[in-house]
């Protein structure tokens, strides 16, 4: 939170705006991007217009107002939905392959010949053995041994990965519970590969 | 398997586990030596064929009316190449709206030579390992004639005004199934994709860095990119689908852009890895 408000008021001091002008109505935004994507599937058009907590977010350049900041943490949180046995780690040799993959959604991933990844690399350190991996996150490794493996943070991190903003609203983190890029058993798998003791990320 | 392949194969694996930390570094120094050895050499960029193809295209005689682009106007008076490109882009009063290089382009080619503009924004960008299409290289050619300048695009107009803060809405507008904007990579500096340095265009230090280096040669791509293609590039891993070239988005997107790297030096065609 310190860091957020920090963040916010390096925000304003230095919010120089481009130039003088009126913001721009989303109206006008979502007329734009409507027409700069001619020839769209019918399926893709909800993608064009995004829901209230992505509006939100891009409006205030991800610093919202502290009651914005606590509305979407909340509204995200009602979200999450959980495994129905209960069981929140699955097999981390099946995180391990997702946390590569960096597919799906493209416009050429159509028709899709596999499942979708998380692509966790693409921003986070996990392993020792994956030297290819991005910063725009934290590093990841020894997630689990760091946290002595305790249930209360293989539920916080089901939760995170399940929808990043229910735990940090406007976080850069795809919603991928939320917004049905991954299934509740591939989400258990990436969890199980942070959390399990068994998993490279944790040796 | 050969002894030497495995002593190779081995050679590799501990190469990748003690070098890790110096990957990144390695990656961006050997291309910079490239790059420092490319000024040194300065004809040795590739991209510079398709300056001459370019060249070539403006001047001679082309599309149904077959006439030359040298009457179109890229806004500092018909003809007028020298310069240009750091001044774009601008507003049009024969168009009634800002343009940046290749859209003007677009503009010339379909009223001068008589091209349907349906044929000139269809499948406008080159597949990897195939050159840059005709407009593509003939913006490389506008763009390479401003070299060694810096961006001074005008924003003194309201339309200029309007398509720059537009431009800033959409760089921060979260869209489609992952939540990104442009600015949930290049809104931080210092940080990357996998190995790949991510510039905080958001930042006018770092904008000036890097804007100006486009069109450049993508060395993984094999041609010339235009900015409009690079910013199809940006959707395509926004999962939205094909930005139209042209179009408002992609214009405001590039005037904010070349706004916030206003007085930064073009270095145009540069070179990508």
């Amino acid at each position: 939170m310190r860091m957020k408000a920090l963040i916010v008021a390096v925000a304003a001091l230095s919010a120089a705006p481009a130039l003088a002008q009126d913001k721009p109505s989303s109206a006008r935004l979502d007329a734009m991007i409507k027409a700069a994507f001619p020839g769209a599937p019918a399926d893709w058009q909800s993608r064009f217009v995004g829901d209230e907590t992505m509006k939100e977010c891009s409006d205030a350049h991800n610093t919202p107002a502290k009651a914005t900041d606590e509305a979407i943490e909340k509204r995200e949180r009602a979200k999450i939905k959980y495994p129905a046995d209960g069981k929140l780690m699955g097999d981390w040799k099946a995180g391990e392959k997702l946390a590569q993959s960096g597919y799906g959604f493209r416009f050429t991933d159509y028709p899709p010949k596999q499942a979708n990844g998380g692509n966790c690399y693409a921003c986070h350190q996990l392993t020792k053995a994956e030297v290819s991996y991005g910063t725009v996150g934290p590093s990841l490794l020894g997630y689990g041994k760091q946290r002595k493996f305790a249930e209360a943070d293989v539920k916080a991190v089901y939760e995170k990965i399940y929808d990043s903003n229910a735990v940090l609203a406007c976080s850069v983190m795809p919603r991928f519970g939320a917004n049905g890029v991954l299934t509740i058993d591939e989400i258990k798998d990436l969890v199980a590969l942070l959390m399990s003791p068994d998993s490279p990320v944790n040796k | 398997m050969t002894i030497r392949s495995i002593v190779l194969a081995a050679t590799c694996a501990v190469f990748a586990l003690t070098a890790a930390a110096f990957a990144q570094d390695a990656t961006e120094k050997g291309l910079e030596k490239y790059r420092q050895m490319l000024k040194a050499d300065p004809w040795s960029n590739p991209g510079l064929l398709d300056v001459d193809r370019g060249e070539a295209l403006w001047k001679s005689p082309g599309g149904p009316n077959k006439v030359s682009l040298e009457t179109c106007d890229l806004g500092m008076g018909p003809g007028k190449v020298d310069g240009a490109f750091a001044q774009l882009p601008r507003y049009f009063a024969d168009a009634d709206r800002v343009m940046d290089v290749e859209t003007r382009i677009i503009w010339c080619m379909e009223k001068i030579q008589g091209f349907k503009h349906a044929d000139l924004i269809k499948n406008p960008h080159p597949a990897g390992g195939k050159p840059v299409g005709d407009r593509g290289a003939i913006a490389t050619y506008v763009a390479s004639k401003s070299d060694g300048m810096k961006f001074n695009a005008p924003d003194a107009n309201p339309k200029e005004k309007e398509a720059i803060a537009l431009g800033e809405a959409l760089f921060w507008r979260r869209s489609s199934t992952h939540d990104f904007a442009c600015a949930s990579c290049h809104a931080a500096s210092g940080t990357r994709i996998r190995l790949q340095d991510l510039p905080e265009l958001a930042d006018p230090k770092e904008a000036r860095m890097v804007v100006g280096q486009w069109p450049a040669y993508r060395v993984s791509n094999a041609h010339v990119m235009t900015m409009q293609h690079r910013l199809l590039d940006c959707y395509w891993q926004m999962r939205m689908p094909r930005l139209e070239i042209g179009s408002d988005v992609s214009v405001d997107l590039i005037a904010y852009l070349v706004h916030n790297a206003k007085g930064g030096e073009i270095s145009a065609p540069g070179l990508k890895r």
